[in-house]
Formats: C-alpha cells, sequence, structure tokens
C-alpha cells in the first residue's frame, strides 16, 4: 500500500534523463568499503559513531566485502607490501567504483617519506577525492562524502572513467 | 637492588665486568660464550631472566670514531619479580655467520631475531624460519644498515603465499596428509586479512582447518610498516615525538611520554612536579581511552553491538576535552623534552571530571550486558588459553601479562613521576583466557580513575616546563634582544636538543604493556639509532599458540582480546 508521494502520484508517468534517474540513485546509496590500516581507520569510527553519524548521508552500509561496494576509503598508510593488496581488492569492487584517499598517507605518503611507503595511493589506483589531515577529523569524510557526492551529479553511465589509468603495479 | 644482579653476574662469570646504564646492567659477551650466558641468564634460579623483552642490533658504520666491527646485537632482559634489567651485547663479525639463535630458550626470539635479520642483514645459526618479517618478500637489502638509503623503495608486486611455512607448522605439530585421511577428512587454508573486518588493521591470519578447528597457523605482519626507525635517524629528538603519536594511536600521548622519558632520563633531566603530574593524569586518561577502544572493539567481534555505543561514545565525547587541551583529537603531540607542551586550560578540573563520570557510566552499562550475560562467559571462559610461562616465553608484557595471573606492572615494579605514592591496585586474571583479558582491562579502567582523580587532588601549580637552556627554548624577549638568546633558540631548533653519545634503554608501562626505547647517540642533535620495543610485537608472535586447538571464532575475538594496533606492531 503507497502512503508517500507515490499514493498521490497513482498511474502517472515521469520522464528525465537515464543518467539523471541513476546518478540520483547512486548519489545517496553509497556502500563503503573501509580499507582501514591505520590511524585514519579510527577517526572513520568516529564518522561513523553516533555524534557524527554517516548515515545522514546514506553511506551507513559499510561493507566489508568489496564486491558489496562501491566506494572505497583508504584510511591509512599504504606500504610497498600492501600495495599488492590494495589492488587486488579495488578490482575486485564493481562498476561504477570511487576512491577516497583519507590523510596524509593515503593522498602523498605524508610524514612517512622513505624505503618502505608508498607515495600516494594514485600510482596504485586512481583516486577521485583526497581528504587531508594526518588524520582528517570526522568533519573532513563526511565532507569528502558529499564531494563524490556532486562528482557522481556530473558523470554519465556511458563513460568508463578510469579507462586509461597506469599504475606502478600494472 | 642492581648491585645484588652485578654481584651475582661477576660470581657466575668472573671475567665479565658489569656496567651501569641508567636502570640497567649492561654486560659485554663474546660470541663464543653468547649462547652459555644466555642460557644461564635465563635458568639460573638466582639469575631467573624470564622475560626476554627485544633483540636489536647496530650498525656502527658511521658511529664517530667507531672502533671494532661494524655491527653489535643487543639482548635485552628482565627479571620481573626483582625488577632487573640485563642488557647482553655481542659483537657481530661477519653477518652472514651471525650468531646462534636464542629461539630455543626464548619464544620472543623467534621473531625479534627475524626482525634484526631483516632489518640488518644479521643471520641467527639454527634459527627454524629465518626470513624477512616487516619488509616484503621481494624487497632487497636490509633497511636499517646505514648504507641504505632511505628514500630507495622497492615495489612488491604480489604477496607471499606462506604455504611452506603453514606446511612446516604442520609438520612441526606432527599433522600430514595421512593422519588427515585416516580420519577421513580435508585440511581446509583458510586466510584472515590483511584486508578483512576482523583483523582490526592490516594483520594477516593463515590457518589450516580441520572442520573450525584450527589445527596450524601462521601469521604475517609488517603491512603497516612504516620506517619509524629510519625516519627517526633522520629528525631531530623534539621532531620524533610526532612520529611516536602514531605508533599505538589509541593511546597516542602515552607514547609522548614514553619518549620523552626516555630521553630525559638520559639527559639527566628532573622536569617540574607539575609536568609530572599532567603526565600521570594524561598517561592514565589516554590508557582509559586505549582500554575503551579495544574493549568496544572486542565485543562487537563478539556480536554485542550496543557494548560498541555505549564504550566509544564516551571515547569520542572525551576526544572534546583532548582537542580542547591539545588541538588535535588523536595525535596529541603534546610532551616535549623537559616538560609539556603548555599547561591545562583554566576549569580543566570540571571538563575531566565529567568525563570521567561518563566513562564510569558507560562502562558500567557496558558491563551490565557483559557480566552475567551467558554468551559472553560460554566464548570466553576457558578459550584461547595462555599459561603464565607461555605468556614469558613470548614477551608479553601489560594487561595481557597480568590476565595469566602474573602481577608485573612498571607503575609498580619499576615507580616513576611518583607512581608509588597513589593508591591503586594491579588487577590480574587466573586462566589467562580470553575472559580474563577482557576483565582485567575493565578493570585498570576504573583503577585508573582512581589514581586521576588522587593526582587532580595532588597536582602542584607551577612551571610545566624545565628551566634548562640544554632542552627548553628561551623566552621571547631574550631571542628578539639578546644574541645569546638568539643562538640558543637557534640551536635548539635546527641542531635539536644534544645527547651525550652513549646507548641506553629506557622504558614507560603503556596500554598495551612495556613500551621501551633503545638509543644510540653520537652526541648530536638526533639520534644514531631508536629502537621502539612494542609491546604488540612480541604479543603478536605468540598468537598462534594461543589459537591452535581452538576454533576459528574463538581466534578472531582472540586477537580483539590482546588489542594488536598496527602502528606500533609494525612500525
Amino acid at each position: 500500500m503507497a502512503l508517500g508521494l507515490e499514493a498521490r502520484l497513482g498511474d502517472s508517468v515521469l520522464t528525465t534523463k537515464l543518467d539523471e534517474i541513476i546518478n540520483w540513485g547512486r548519489q545517496y546509496s553509497l556502500w563503503p568499503m573501509v580499507f582501514g590500516t591505520a590511524c585514519c581507520a579510527i577517526e572513520f569510527m568516529s564518522a561513523a559513531a553516533s555524534q557524527h553519524d554517516i548515515s545522514r548521508f546514506g553511506a551507513e552500509v559499510v561493507r566489508f566485502s568489496p564486491r558489496q561496494a562501491d566506494l572505497m576509503l583508504v584510511c591509512g598508510t599504504i606500504s610497498y607490501k600492501q600495495a599488492p593488496i590494495l589492488k587486488r581488492i579495488y578490482e575486485q569492487m564493481p562498476h561504477p567504483r570511487w576512491v577516497v584517499a583519507m590523510g596524509a598517507c593515503a593522498s602523498s605518503g605524508g610524514i612517512y617519506d622513505n624505503y618502505c611507503t608508498v607515495q600516494g595511493i594514485d600510482t596504485v589506483i586512481p583516486v577521485d577525492v583526497y581528504i587531508s589531515g594526518c588524520p582528517p577529523r570526522p568533519e573532513a569524510v563526511l565532507d569528502a562524502l558529499i564531494a563524490i557526492q556532486n562528482k557522481i551529479q556530473t558523470e554519465s553511465v556511458l563513460e568508463d572513467r578510469h579507462k586509461d589509468f597506469k599504475g606502478i603495479l600494472d | 637492588m642492581t648491585d645484588t644482579v652485578s654481584e651475582k653476574l661477576r660470581a657466575l662469570f668472573p671475567d665479565i665486568e658489569p656496567q651501569k646504564v641508567l636502570d640497567a646492567t649492561v654486560i659485554d659477551v663474546e660470541p663464543e660464550r653468547l649462547m652459555v650466558v644466555m642460557e644461564r641468564l635465563k635458568t639460573y634460579p638466582d639469575l631467573d631472566f624470564s622475560l626476554l623483552l627485544d633483540i636489536t642490533a647496530v650498525d656502527y658504520l658511521t658511529y664517530p670514531g667507531q672502533q671494532g666491527g661494524r655491527f653489535r646485537v643487543v639482548y635485552t632482559l628482565r627479571n620481573w619479580k626483582r625488577n632487573w634489567l640485563l642488557q647482553v651485547r655481542t659483537p657481530v663479525a661477519d653477518p652472514e655467520l651471525g650468531l646462534p639463535t636464542v629461539s630455543g630458550l626464548w619464544g620472543a626470539a623467534d621473531w625479534a631475531e627475524r626482525e634484526v635479520y631483516d632489518q640488518y642483514g644479521i643471520r641467527f645459526q639454527g634459527h627454524p624460519d629465518l626470513r624477512r618479517i616487516l619488509n616484503h618478500w621481494q624487497f632487497e637489502g636490509h633497511p636499517l644498515r646505514k648504507d641504505y638509503d632511505i628514500y630507495k623503495g622497492q615495489v612488491c608486486y604480489e604477496p607471499d603465499r606462506l604455504e611452506k611455512e603453514i606446511r612446516a607448522r604442520l609438520a612441526a605439530k606432527g599433522i600430514d596428509q595421512s593422519t588427515m585421511s585416516d580420519i577421513n577428512t580435508e585440511m581446509m587454508f583458510l586466510n584472515l586479512g590483511p584486508s578483512h573486518p576482523a583483523t582490526h588493521g592490516a594483520i594477516r591470519i593463515f590457518t589450516a582447518l580441520d572442520g573450525e578447528t584450527i589445527m596450524a597457523n601462521v601469521n604475517e605482519i609488517g603491512y603497516l610498516h612504516r620506517g619509524f626507525e629510519k625516519t627517526a635517524e633522520n629528525r631531530t629528538y623534539n621532531q620524533i615525538i610526532p612520529l611516536t603519536d602514531r605508533l599505538n594511536y589509541c593511546s597516542a600521548l602515552m607514547n609522548n611520554i614514553a619518549y620523552v622519558k626516555a630521553v630525559e632520563s638520559w639527559l639527566g633531566i628532573e622536569i617540574t612536579d607539575r609536568a609530572m603530574f599532567m603526565r600521570v593524569i594524561l598517561g592514565e586518561f589516554f590508557r582509559v581511552q586505549d582500554h575503551l577502544v579495544c574493549l568496544a572493539a572486542n565485543l562487537v567481534d563478539m556480536g554485542g553491538l550496543t557494548n560498541y555505543w555505549y564504550l566509544y561514545n564516551e571515547k569520542e565525547a572525551s576526544y572534546d576535552f583532548i582537542s580542547r587541551l591539545t588541538g588535535a583529537r588523536l595525535t596529541s603531540s603534546f610532551t616535549r623534552i623537559g616538560g609539556m607542551y603548555r599547561d591545562f586550560y583554566e576549569g580543566w578540573e570540571a571538563d575531566l571530571e565529567r568525563q570521567l563520570q561518563a566513562i564510569e557510566k558507560g562502562v558500567n552499562d557496558s558491563l551490565k550486558l557483559v557480566l552475567q550475560n551467558r554468551i559472553v562467559h560460554d566464548r570466553t571462559q576457558g578459550t584461547c588459553v595462555l599459561s603464565p610461562e607461555k605468556a614469558l616465553s613470548y614477551g608479553y608484557t601489560g594487561p595481557n601479562l597480568r590476565s595469566t595471573g602474573i602481577a608485573f606492572d612498571l607503575r609498580k615494579d619499576n615507580p616513576y613521576y611518583h607512581y608509588d605514592s597513589f593508591d591503586f591496585d594491579i588487577p590480574i586474571g587466573s586462566r589467562g583466557d580470553i575472559y580474563d583479558r577482557i576483565m582485567v582491562r575493565f578493570e585498570e579502567i576504573f583503577e585508573s580513575i582512581k589514581i586521576i582523580r588522587q593526582a587532580v587532588k595532588r597536582i602542584p601549580a607551577g612551571p610545566v616546563f624545565v628551566d634548562d637552556h640544554r632542552v627548553a627554548l628561551p623566552p621571547k624577549e631574550q631571542v628578539y634582544h639578546k644574541i645569546e638568546g638568539l643562538a640558543n633558540h637557534f640551536k635548539l631548533i635546527f641542531e635539536g636538543v644534544k645527547t651525550p653519545a652513549g646507548e641506553w634503554y629506557d622504558s614507560y608501562e603503556a596500554a598495551n604493556g612495556e613500551l621501551g626505547f633503545h638509543f644510540v647517540s653520537d652526541g648530536s642533535g638526533t639520534p644514531y639509532k631508536l629502537k621502539v620495543r612494542p609491546p604488540c610485537f612480541y604479543a603478536m608472535s605468540g598468537f598462534h599458540e594461543m589459537i591452535e586447538g581452538e576454533m576459528i571464532a574463538d581466534a578472531i575475538i582472540n586477537l580483539g582480546s590482546i588489542n594488536i594496533i598496527g602502528g606500533e606492531l609494525d612500525r
């Protein structure tokens, strides 16, 4: 039984662009997969907990299987030892998929400019949004989420976004 | 106390001259005699060095005025009953030949020696499984050698398979394929991690299963190896403080305190009373935070999500106090060599007390769900039991060791910052199972709150920084108007706090156990070498002993109960 808006609409037909209706749906039902390795993962926990409450943005269904997720949040330092695993998990995610590099380490290596740390995960996988901070505050995670949502709005289902990407492991 | 250890050592080894360095007694042993000496240290009831805290090496390649060989290996031992700390130093003539292994004496030596091999390329003869531990298997060279370039990264193309290792472990336990076919079953290999929700960070747990029972287990770490030690060799002493934040990031301030305490004790600096009390209050407050996160996550693993909200919300609320004080939520960087970054703000007592009451409420609410809960009891009592002997052998310290019934706590056994004048108890377990580990942490929360309340009452007024031009920045009027002040400021910032040349070890009771720092100084403002003794690393090295024979689901909650923090584990 329809109780909301759909009750009023009855049998009427709405017309829109395919991109717009799909993007609208994708935008507000992002399922994040948290690739948490370090300190930033603790701040992501805060973003998910009651005070900041990520569910206000429709992204609270945190998946730990990449096959069920469309947004990857890389929270923490990625070492060269970790990099092939990051790449494999990313490849297991179905299209379309978005990536957020959370914090200085994931974005650029951060304070760890040395022999074991990947100097930014965009050398391994394509990244859509970077969050600064070491670690970023939970508000910054929410800000990045909004940035991803805005980005989704401008995309088209007909385009393959990162087909030319080539990282150090490719 | 330590005089008696010197006497006992002299009586046993007349030709070895023990030296005293801070709390530790240091002896030099020739490689040929290493095994004899180590065996006696471990097994003679008079000495009883049952705890191998750490093994590390020093590369003297660029050490000013160095004589003798290039490498030296240092073993740090402890007799926990009598508070004896001993360091055994042995020169290594040829790293390829290396030294005999001591992994037959202490379980902790297994991973410790692997780390020395990985970082310095020193081999240990007779080691059962000498391969890399922190760096990946395709890595070439040894990063902590002085001739390895810090920026020389090496790409890893695929993860290690670990198949050989698990088969070796199965064979060591006397299980092979024929045993399995005899009972009409097949072995299943199951890999958990390094990206798995239950591993709380990047750890890889590889198991061989019979049904759901774990027959053998090997673990791989190093996924969060961020080169702390190599980076520290390129920073001044004060610049390392932000790096220490990121060791155990659930209790960042405790690492800050442990680190500066180690530098100050070598410099012979006595910090002001107010700074000491600040460190006690904040240290204990962060111990509570650390336990809250550990328990919250552990109970979620068990299916009790409500506990997560009760416990984690209080941690989240505490950030208001912490960020108001330090300016940061997680990574505080609040100490400096010689004192604290700044004093408390006005009205901090009320804020702190409010937080403490909220935490007590949250913890009590959570305990109501846990204490009489049949499911919790059935899942945790008698599972993943660790005996006190095993715990000591694998170098366990902190709550994990205390849960086995051993009342060793540096705050009581080697007190610093007036800890001997506070009224608090050391909770211990009786069986060393998961239940004990959880309950010891719950109890420690209340004990820490007790200490905080006493310290808040007793904290004296006064400065929070020592008046010592070797470490303290001069007041701004002097910097702007006097050349001596300007020069002093410039030198402290650019060259760093200078420490006298030498080697020392100092430790602190962090939330997870004994957090130690082993320094080698060449007299300059940057450490020549800095090795962390992380409590997690040794807790993880004994993990397989706890879970073999148990169910796979128990392994998950056991991992949560020993509180592995990646930053500290892999550094």
